[in-house]
């Protein structure tokens, strides 16, 4: 779309405040765009669960006609994926400890949390060190020393360059199980109780820790954060061009009656002042 | 039980030959009604006069015998319709004889006739039995080569016999051909010639093969009585046998139906075996003209290959052999070539053979032989003649 | 040791186009199809008098009583033989010359023969059905202890996978790693192994990439364009497929996970196989003749349960039946191009998953050496393990028996 010369608010459109300085901001470039959305391909590594439990259907894009006798003006595709596939949000109803909650689906979802503030926790140096890092509580309060407390309702991300594996490498599966970083128990239950996070993101498969099975509770990020009506984020990326604080996160998961996630678009509002 | 009756009564008139052509484009039925009208010519009569009607063919259908008669407008009392190739001429002869000596016909027209489109031999062989289908096609024996190269094998060990005992067979028929103007192939050959030319399934070499075409041979059975009213020359019959999978329990096809029969044949005819001036047998292979002259009494199998150099079978030699040059020279017209020897036999007893005319021609040994739907030819027969 | 790959056909010329043998026979001779296809050794037999015939008659020419297929002695003797130099049948003609004998079968009638080149006239010889390129039961004579696989006419009915290049789908399979080692020993040219989810383990990776000539390529049924990309590279430069993909999920239809699992399985084996025969099927039946490099066999590798379904595989018995119905599909497919498409039908293997099941379990190897077996010998219907051939004897008997035997659990 070609943005019409001297912006929106020259043309004499009823916007005025906030949102007028944003549409302007954006127009001229002081507020960005970045896109936090790994692309859904067949191939994405998706979570891997012992076979005695119903699989999640993989991504796949079945092509119905390209122009083509099957169709020959048009192209389009049928999409089948399980709700947890590729960069994704998970709702609180996902979690057995969430399943009473109300707003607990992607239908009912709490508007506020789909754009909201991000705190951006750079991992990325212990994480290269060690597949199965685990984020803790004092790692936690010494980046509020330096960047202020975290606010409620703000999404929590821990940025751990995970994202820049491929393949088997970004699984990371060996004889047991995943090993992936996360947050450890005491983590993420100070930032969902004693913060009020809106969510957890990750850059890896699950908000939780490939090895987070063995910890107390298993898989402490799914039962803290939708026990308490909160959401998960995962499979994100570019969360190296976010700042640490300042960043907007937008993230509308598919309205489906009932949904415990989906796969969805993840896009940051960064301002280029802010370095 | 003794001897079946003789045919006392009944003759053979009017030989017809209807020259043949390669690659034609006309159906069977167009060549049946060319032969209808010859036979008519040569009798001086209408084709509606013939109460008999007998074609042997294997291009006709999807039609057999009685479409032709609307077709060419006759109302006969007779009808047969035998697509049985190399022995059609003997079974056609044999039944019309009947019908005319019981008088339920006067005057049979026994024709053989054959289209030959680029396609048709493939086709007609797809199409040729139900045994050939299941147990010859998918072994690359599509096509009578193969079948009987196989049998030429067991043949000529067990008779002692050599390509060059049988091409004397073919030399000497491609000799008599030269003097058929009708013929197709009539270059000289020498016995080197034929030694040399290409293999199709060994035994079985180029010279050894007949060579399709489209054509017609036709003559008439009728009582002498009706000839002489007509003025027409006519051949005696005197003896005529017909034998189909006359040996099933041989392993291999050694010997045909004719051994069954020969007894009967010779003392139907009155005469000791061989007793003949011509001899025309159906030539579709060489090795199986050999199987024909020892299974109808001239020589015994093991004998053959002395036999065959001792006789000069040219119309000029001791015992002459397929006279016309035999399908090998003048071609195979699908059934007509099982008519070719009877209508050259009739020729030459009726002293009108030309060129290649035989002096002494007084009685004439026809055979018969054909339809191998497996792995031997089932169909045999065989006639005497006797000029009037 | 990598066979050499046979030599590749000069690009300049027109592909061959496949011309298959006559193919016509009467529906008695159907009979003698069933008999080449699983490569057992039946004539026509005489049910009153005991007598056989050949060709197969509506009726004994002995005693007139109706003929049947029976168990019959291999020997014979060769009567004659010749080559047929110039035949008229297209498909011979392009091959001739072709080698034809009449033998004297032992059993007691005569047969025109696809002939070894190793016998000759008056040799004793043994006697093989097979299904020829037509995929149609023909007689085939050697010498009695001589290797078939030397006789370029056998060859040509068969699928030795010397020489040729494989493609095997899912490398997962338990009978993959034998099947690979066996078609390396065998002399393949290339084994290229199909892996599907390669960012998951694949634990005999090392073993796999130690065989000469195997290369692992990244495949997954599941997906159009994973089978479309892998086609693109691949559907010209392969002789054999060897379809081994599965997903063995067991429960009945009230099991918990049982409709996910009945999808995935489903979408996998069934669907998979049709993705497969979309994208690879019509480039192999286009090479059937190919020279040297011509596409020659396909192989669906399937369970038994796709016959005899136990209710506590529900899901797992309806995907296989689902693909045992597309394999006979692309059969017919692949017909034009004298492509043999293979069934083998095994019982539960020794993976993990069919632990559940009572013993004897078909090992990997079991599986890999019948595909072997099957490839060198033309069959078209396999049946691997006892359990599986106890299985398929069952129900030619009574279905009904198997499945009330089945109602009750396990596989007795």
């Amino acid at each position: 779309m070609i943005w019409p010369a001297g912006g929106w608010h020259d043309r004499g459109f009823a916007m005025s405040g906030v949102l007028a300085s944003l549409a302007h901001a954006l127009d001229r470039g002081t507020v960005r765009l970045v896109d936090l959305t790994q692309t859904l391909t067949e191939d994405f590594p998706t979570i891997v669960l012992p076979p005695e439990f119903a699989p999640s259907a993989p991504v796949r894009i079945e092509r119905l006609s390209h122009y083509d006798a099957a169709g020959p003006a048009w192209y389009w595709n049928n999409l089948s994926f399980g709700e947890h596939t590729g960069t994704h949000l998970d709702a609180p109803a996902h979690w057995f400890t969430g399943r009473d909650h109300a707003q607990g689906t992607v239908d009912t979802m709490r508007l506020a949390s789909m754009l909201a503030p991000a705190c951006v926790i750079d991992c990325s140096a212990g994480v290269a060190a060690d597949d199965d890092f685990l984020l803790t509580r004092p790692m936690l309060e010494a980046w509020e020393a330096a960047h202020g407390a975290i606010t409620p309702g703000a999404w929590v991300l821990m940025r751990s360059g995970w994202s820049a594996r491929r393949g088997a490498a970004y699984a990371n599966l060996r004889e047991d199980g995943a090993h992936t970083p996360g947050p450890d128990p005491q983590a993420i239950r100070w930032l969902v109780h004693e913060r009020g996070i809106a969510g957890f993101g990750t850059e890896s498969i699950g908000t939780d820790a490939g090895q987070a099975g063995q910890f107390d509770p298993p898989y402490p990020a799914h039962h803290h954060l939708h026990g308490a009506g909160r959401h998960g984020l995962q499979c994100l990326t570019n969360l190296h061009l976010l700042p640490p604080r300042g960043a907007m996160l937008m993230a509308a998961p598919l309205k489906v009656h009932q949904g415990s996630g989906s796969p969805l678009r993840v896009l940051a509002l960064i301002e280029e002042t802010v370095v | 039980m003794g001897l079946p009756r003789g045919y006392d009564g009944v003759v053979l008139a009017v030989p017809v030959t209807v020259p043949y052509v390669r690659h034609s484009p006309r159906p069977a039925q167009w060549w049946v009604g060319q032969a209808l009208a010859a036979l008519a010519r040569g009798a001086g009569l209408s084709h509606r006069d013939f109460d008999g009607l007998s074609v042997a063919s294997f291009t006709l259908g999807p039609d057999t015998t009685i479409g032709l008669t609307q077709h060419f407008g006759l109302s006969p009392r007779y009808v047969d319709f035998l697509p049985l190739g190399g022995v059609s001429g003997i079974a056609a002869l044999r039944r019309a004889a009947r019908a005319v000596q019981a008088g339920d016909a006067d005057v049979v027209a026994c024709i053989a006739a054959d289209a030959n489109g680029p396609q048709s031999f493939r086709r007609s062989l797809e199409q040729f039995s139900r045994a050939s289908q299941d147990a010859v096609y998918p072994y690359g024996a599509g096509g009578p080569n193969v079948s009987f190269a196989l049998i030429a094998q067991a043949f000529m060990a067990d008779a002692g016999l050599s390509r060059a005992d049988v091409g004397r067979i073919a030399v000497a028929q491609r000799t008599n051909g030269a003097l058929n103007p009708a013929a197709l192939l009539r270059g000289p050959m020498t016995l080197d010639g034929y030694l040399g030319a290409r293999p199709i399934a060994p035994p079985i070499h180029l010279f050894d093969c007949v060579m399709p075409c489209a054509g017609a041979e036709a003559f008439l059975v009728l009582r002498e009585e009706t000839a002489r009213a007509q003025g027409l020359p006519f051949v005696r019959l005197t003896a005529a046998i017909e034998r189909h999978n006359g040996f099933p329990d041989d392993q291999v096809m050694l010997r045909g139906g004719w051994v069954r029969d020969v007894g009967t044949l010779w003392s139907q005819a009155g005469v000791a075996p061989g007793a003949v001036d011509l001899v025309q047998t159906y030539d579709d292979y060489p090795f199986v003209c050999a199987m024909q002259l020892a299974d109808l009494g001239f020589c015994d199998r093991r004998e053959l290959p002395a036999f065959l150099a001792q006789r000069d079978l040219t119309v000029a030699g001791d015992l002459p052999h397929n006279t016309s040059g035999g399908q090998l020279s003048a071609g195979q017209a699908g059934c007509a070539g099982g008519f070719l020897g009877l209508v050259e036999a009739m020729r030459q007893l009726m002293r009108v053979a030309g060129t290649r005319q035989v002096a002494r021609a007084r009685r004439a040994l026809v055979s018969g032989f054909g339809m191998i739907v497996f792995d031997r030819g089932l169909g045999s027969g065989a006639a005497v003649l006797e000029a009037a | 040791m990598t066979g050499a790959a046979r030599p590749p056909a000069n690009p300049l010329w027109r592909t061959r186009s496949p011309l298959l043998p006559p193919g016509a026979r009467s529906r008695a001779a159907h009979l003698l199809t069933a008999a080449a296809a699983r490569g057992v050794f039946e004539l026509p037999c005489c049910t009153g008098c005991g007598r056989f015939a050949w060709p197969i008659p509506e009726a004994c020419p002995d005693c007139l009583a109706t003929v049947a297929l029976s168990p019959a002695p291999r020997g014979a003797r060769v009567i004659a033989a010749t080559t047929a130099e110039v035949p008229a049948d297209p498909y011979f003609r392009q091959r001739a010359p072709w080698r034809v004998g009449l033998v004297a079968m032992d059993c007691g009638p005569q047969a025109l023969v696809h002939l070894d080149p190793g016998a000759g006239a008056g040799d004793a010889v043994r006697m093989t059905l097979v299904l020829d390129r037509a995929g149609q039961a023909v007689l085939h004579a050697g010498p009695e202890g001589g290797d078939m696989q030397a006789d370029p006419q056998w060859r040509e009915m068969t699928a030795d996978p010397a020489g040729r290049r494989v493609l095997i789908t899912d490398a997962r399979h338990v009978a993959v790693l034998p099947l690979a080692r066996a078609l390396a020993g065998a002399g393949a040219a290339a084994i290229h192994l199909g892996v599907p989810e390669a960012w998951k383990p694949l634990p005999a990776r090392a073993a796999f990439e130690a065989l000469p000539g195997v290369r692992l390529v990244g495949l997954d049924v599941t997906s159009d364009r994973s089978v479309t990309d892998l086609a693109a590279d691949l559907a010209g430069r392969v002789e054999i497929v060897v379809n081994t993909t599965d997903l063995p999920r067991p429960g009945g239809l009230m099991a918990p996970a049982a409709q996910g699992d009945a999808r995935a399985m489903h979408d996998s084996v069934a669907l998979g196989m049709l993705r497969l025969a979309r994208a690879f099927g019509p480039a192999m039946a286009a090479r059937g003749a190919d020279g040297e490099r011509g596409a020659v066999a396909w192989v669906n590798l399937l369970s038994v349960l796709a016959r005899a379904h136990p209710p506590g595989w529900a899901g797992y018995a309806a995907a296989h039946a689902a693909g045992l119905s597309m394999a006979q599909a692309l059969r017919a497919d692949l017909a034009s191009g004298g492509v043999r498409v293979v069934t083998v039908l095994t019982g539960p293997t020794e993976d993990d998953a069919f632990q559940t099941l009572d013993p004897p379990h078909v090992t990997g190897r079991a599986v890999a050496d019948a595909i072997l077996n099957a490839l060198r010998r033309g069959l078209e219907e396999v049946v691997v393990g006892d359990v599986a051939r106890d299985l398929v004897a069952r129900l030619e008997k009574n279905p009904k028996a198997v499945e009330r035997d089945l109602a009750r659990g396990g596989l007795a």
